[in-house]
């Protein structure tokens, strides 16, 4: 083996990459050769600097928390898409009657049953949509403290103005807004912050003008509050805790109706 | 159930890797709440693919994952810190190996090597993370990181190559 050739091999030997006979080659070589041995020598000493566990990071107290956290939302949110079928009841023949009798009875509880899921699954999907703002990066498209910014930017985006208060007095300051899609329908998510934490309050048209009350939900270590009024639906979503939470939804609940609507 | 299955699988096969999620994406973002986010993203999609995933080694599978989630983050961040430019050090690299130099490396302590990487070229960051702190065979790295064997050589190479000139660089500076 020449120098050159060496050289060529020298990481390939160092790394256990080398096949036997040409490691025995490249050996042969190194004892002869002192600027070879040399050079081999420097690269066996830094191969020794890095193997130094400090060099290695290891994983933040907390992430596997985090992980596990994210990876089960993500599981249960795969598993809650109900995929029932009841239109195969029209296809039977007459004798089947009672049975599908029997089986309109269910479809009516199931559907009483139901409602009560679609709130849930919307609780579910305003979690994932907060959740989601943390993560991507993106947690605002117009990152203002100033409600006469954030408001108007909503213009021509939506085709309903959603509220925008500015409670920083009371130590929620605005961050800004953004516009998300839950379920298809576009949102406004306006978003504010209490201490290290971020609240997302998402407004969308209602299909009805009563104003309900606060209904409380707690999902995966966030708390939600769910609520009607002037005709749009609010959902505030938040893992700061339920008592601030409150505070803050009292504040949009009292916003005066010209910012509201 | 078929999902909570897959999930189990997943906490078994997957979670253990945390570490050297974080690590790879650690060194190549090159700060702890960035690298917190790419991990995350990367666990996600793992989750998400872990239906496809056939056996074999699941931390390099993961590797890739997370490599790929990040080369996605920086896309969307736009932040080019992606090291010094290398190509000066290039021309009289080749024949430095007369010089003894051994024991001065053997001086850089913990710092100066964390450091010295730290301003590595990203791809040069990448290759010694995997091979160096992960250990992984070139035909592995190869796989997570979808460049041709022959590239992982020489790119092992010139990595080692800028690594060594910069840290002797720097010793000598420091008069040790």
């Amino acid at each position: 083996m020449s120098c050159d050739n060496i050289r060529t091999h020298f990481h390939a030997y160092l790394d256990g990459e080398l096949d036997v006979l040409r490691s025995l080659e490249f050996e042969e070589h190194l004892k002869g050769c002192s600027s070879c041995s040399g050079a081999h020598q420097e690269y066996r000493s830094l191969r020794t600097a890095m193997a130094t566990p400090s060099l290695y990071f290891r994983a933040p107290r907390g992430l596997e928390r985090k992980l596990r956290s994210a990876v089960r939302k993500a599981a249960h949110d795969e598993t809650s898409r109900p995929a029932w079928r009841w239109t195969w009841i029209w296809n039977r023949p007459a004798w089947l009657a009672p049975f599908a009798a029997a089986a309109l009875v269910m479809v009516v509880s199931l559907h009483l049953l139901n409602q009560h899921w679609t709130e849930d699954r919307r609780a579910q999907e305003m979690v994932s949509a907060h959740v989601r703002s943390l993560m991507v990066y993106h947690l605002t498209d117009v990152a203002s403290s100033d409600q006469h910014t954030v408001k108007p930017w909503f213009n021509g985006k939506l085709n309903f103005s959603p509220t925008v208060i500015d409670p920083s007095t009371e130590g929620f300051p605005l961050i800004g807004g953004r516009l998300d899609y839950v379920a298809d329908s576009p949102v406004a998510a306006i978003v504010y912050q209490r201490r290290k934490h971020y609240i997302n309050l998402f407004v969308s048209p209602a299909n009805q003008t009563a104003t309900t009350k606060v209904d409380l939900h707690s999902l995966h270590g966030y708390n939600l509050f769910h609520w009607l009024q002037g005709g749009m639906e609010y959902w505030a979503v938040s893992d700061v805790n339920k008592n601030d939470l409150q505070q803050f939804v009292e504040l949009v609940r009292e916003a005066p109706a010209g910012i509201a609507r | 159930m078929e999902e909570q299955d897959k999930l189990a699988r997943f906490e078994q096969d997957i979670m253990p890797h945390m570490n050297a999620a974080y690590n790879l994406a650690r060194w190549l973002s090159s700060n702890d709440s960035d690298a917190q986010d790419v991990v995350q993203e990367s666990y996600l999609r793992a989750f998400k693919f872990f239906g496809g995933f056939r056996g074999g080694d699941s931390r390099a599978w993961l590797l890739r994952i997370v490599r790929n989630a990040f080369y996605d983050w920086l896309k969307h961040n736009r932040r080019e810190e992606t090291g010094q430019p290398f190509e000066e050090e290039l021309e009289h690299a080749v024949d430095t190996s007369a010089r003894p130099d051994a024991l001065l490396l053997e001086k850089a302590d913990h710092e100066l090597l964390h450091k010295t990487i730290g301003e590595l070229p990203l791809e040069f960051r990448e290759i010694l993370v995997l091979r160096e702190l992960e250990g992984f065979s070139y035909k592995e790295i190869s796989a997570i990181a979808c460049v041709p064997l022959g590239t992982v050589m020489s790119r092992l190479a010139r990595a080692r190559e800028q690594l060594r000139t910069q840290l002797i660089r720097r010793l000598q500076k420091e008069g040790v």
